[in-house]
């Protein structure tokens, strides 16, 4: 499941807007937003108010035992953009999170399309198949993974193997690092594909008929169809899903930290999400650690501010 | 006749991608009623016939699934009756009322869903371990709630907008109370939206690892996540019992799946609802 924390944003019924109730100095709407802004300010507000407090903090293992942490202004975040570790592992995540984008892109839009031209029901199959895959919880997700690739009696080693001159029996996956990001990569994808794939086919369903007919009339090959017409009208779907899958492949903590459990552990095998939890959790330096959520967050939101504005837009539209 | 040709091919691929995509699962199911005798031979079995329930036994018997079973219920439960609580009436300010400071709450509970749990849970981490509250399921559910709330608000505003405020006026003109009016005529209709959002925040916090992971580090607090992960580490004089391991995932796999399958219409339509429409 790929889909956490971001918002079904339809409304059941697109029914006439009903006229809203305006006063002044009306105290109701206020009161009935308490509960939801005190949840926020704790779960959410206090965090982040520390966070970016001890990004400026010097806060390591002496404070941790009781000496006050100073004030050392940008130290932790001139560390950092002076650490080539650092460097190496926030280059590493982006490539990572374009790579995996790209290929869950590439492979959701192509299923997307096999399923508008083949008979119901094969698409009826593919799309159970598909929902079993994006069903799967994460954990189960990795385990299973694990199970598949397993040395000695996965099945994936077992089937290589079969290929003559090929023996892959007792071959660890995970130990190369570029074989383990390639492990992860395939994961990720196969879970996030069919999210892909079922809002783009939801998106081609809008293309209609008379339109692409009168393509076919003009004498359009089906290749001119899909780029001058169908493409263009899919078009905002297709920006809103790069920007979800890249927010997505970025924040892919969990996957990582159970493939690292699983396999090898260390730096060679850390994206930014496991190298923060090992800066603060490992290493007890949190304001090196702070610092470094810090620029994971800034860089998250700002690949997600074309989201926001047009979930906002959307908002004032209702 | 080359258009029906072309249509077989598509289905026979379709198939094939269907089987690739449905494999691990697949997988995940039949390996659950493997022996260990069987399970180990170099040779995959493929269709577990002459398996049996004993994975199954094993794990049910495990003092360690019953108790993440009911960590994971007690923080689900908490966490979606105070949610549902807290967003409908935060729907019911957004989605009713023009008031000072909205735009700021709908930004806020926008932006938010956008941040990365790994860009906050160091600081939530620490805010707990200040507060005496790791390993405690108050702990957990605080962080989880900030998590659902803003999602569930977002979701219930449409359904909400979607009531026209006529409906809830003619029932006080017949003489409801405004109470009266929510109750009898509101909520009904919102039952549907209740449902489809408690599923979603079900889900979420049903299948929350990454800050688990780092807030309950006892194996007495686990969440069935956690249970899984540690299950599947622990082995046999260094062999996996991969038997067991999929009897467990495919237990905590199994409501997942059978929810999911109710939202799943809304899933993809909700996410990028309004971009298909232009």
């Amino acid at each position: 499941m790929t889909t956490t924390m971001t918002a079904p944003a339809s409304s059941p019924a697109r029914v006439e807007q009903p006229p809203r109730r305006r006063r002044r100095g009306q105290k109701l709407p206020y009161i009935l937003l308490i509960p939801a802004i005190v949840t926020l300010l704790i779960g959410l507000g206090y965090p982040v108010t520390w966070q970016i407090l001890n990004s400026f903090k010097e806060y390591g293992l002496k404070q941790q035992f009781g000496q006050p942490a100073e004030f050392v202004g940008f130290d932790n975040y001139i560390a950092l953009f002076t650490d080539a570790v650092f460097w190496q592992i926030a280059l590493r995540s982006v490539a990572f999170m374009a790579a995996t984008a790209a290929v869950t892109m590439v492979i959701g839009i192509a299923f997307a399309l096999l399923m508008k031209v083949i008979p119901t029901w094969s698409r009826i199959v593919l799309q159970v198949a598909m929902l079993l895959a994006w069903a799967m919880p994460i954990v189960a997700q990795m385990t299973v993974a694990n199970w598949l690739i397993d040395d000695r009696n996965g099945v994936l080693n077992y089937v290589l193997s079969l290929i003559p001159g090929v023996d892959y029996i007792g071959h660890d996956w995970l130990r190369d690092p570029l074989s383990f990001f390639g492990v992860a990569l395939v994961i990720i994808t196969w879970a996030s594909v069919p999210f892909v794939a079922f809002s783009v086919y939801a998106g081609l369903t809008q293309v209609s008929e008379e339109v692409l007919e009168a393509g076919q009339l003009d004498g359009a090959s089906p290749f001119q169809m899909l780029r001058l017409i169908i493409m263009p009208i899919i078009r905002p779907v297709l920006v809103i899903l790069i920007l979800l899958q890249l927010i997505w492949d970025l924040r892919v903590f969990a996957q990582i930290q159970l493939l690292q459990d699983f396999g090898a552990a260390g730096e060679r095998y850390d994206l930014l999400g496991t190298y923060i939890y090992g800066l603060g959790i490992g290493q007890g330096q949190f304001g090196a650690a702070a610092a470094a959520a810090m620029v994971v967050m800034i860089l998250t939101l700002a690949v997600s501010w074309g989201y926001v504005r047009r979930l906002l837009k959307e908002d004032e539209e209702s | 006749m080359k258009r029906t040709v072309f249509r077989g091919a598509g289905a026979a691929l379709a198939l094939v991608l269907a089987l690739v995509w449905a494999f691990p699962v697949y997988w995940m199911v039949n390996s659950s009623f493997l022996t260990p005798a069987t399970i180990s031979k170099l040779e995959p079995t493929w269709v577990p016939f002459g398996g049996n329930l004993s994975n199954y036994r094993a794990v049910l018997a495990d003092n360690a699934f019953t108790s993440a079973l009911g960590m994971s219920l007690v923080v689900t439960a908490i966490c979606l009756v105070l949610c549902l609580v807290y967003a409908l009436l935060a729907s019911f300010a957004i989605g009713r009322f023009r008031f000072k400071g909205r735009k700021s709450f709908v930004l806020a509970i926008i932006v938010v869903q956008m941040l990365p749990a790994e860009a906050m849970f160091i600081a939530q981490y620490k805010m707990l371990a200040g507060a005496n509250l790791l390993n405690s399921v108050i702990g957990v559910s605080v962080i989880y709630l900030a998590m659902v709330v803003p999602f569930t608000t977002w979701m219930l505003r449409g359904f909400v907008a979607g009531i026209p405020v006529d409906l809830e006026e003619a029932a006080m003109i017949d003489g409801c109370t405004r109470m009266g009016a929510f109750r009898r005529v509101t909520f009904p209709l919102l039952a549907p939206g209740l449902v489809a959002s408690g599923v979603f925040a079900f889900l979420q916090v049903w299948n929350e690892f990454a800050l688990a992971s780092i807030i309950l580090t006892e194996s007495q607090k686990a969440t069935l996540p956690l249970w899984l992960r540690d299950f599947a580490q622990s082995s046999n004089l260094g062999v996996t019992e991969w038997g067991e391991v999929m009897a467990g995932s495919v237990l905590v796999a199994i409501p997942v799946i059978v929810f999911f399958m109710i939202v799943q219409g809304r899933m993809a339509q909700g996410l990028v609802g309004g971009a298909v429409k232009g």
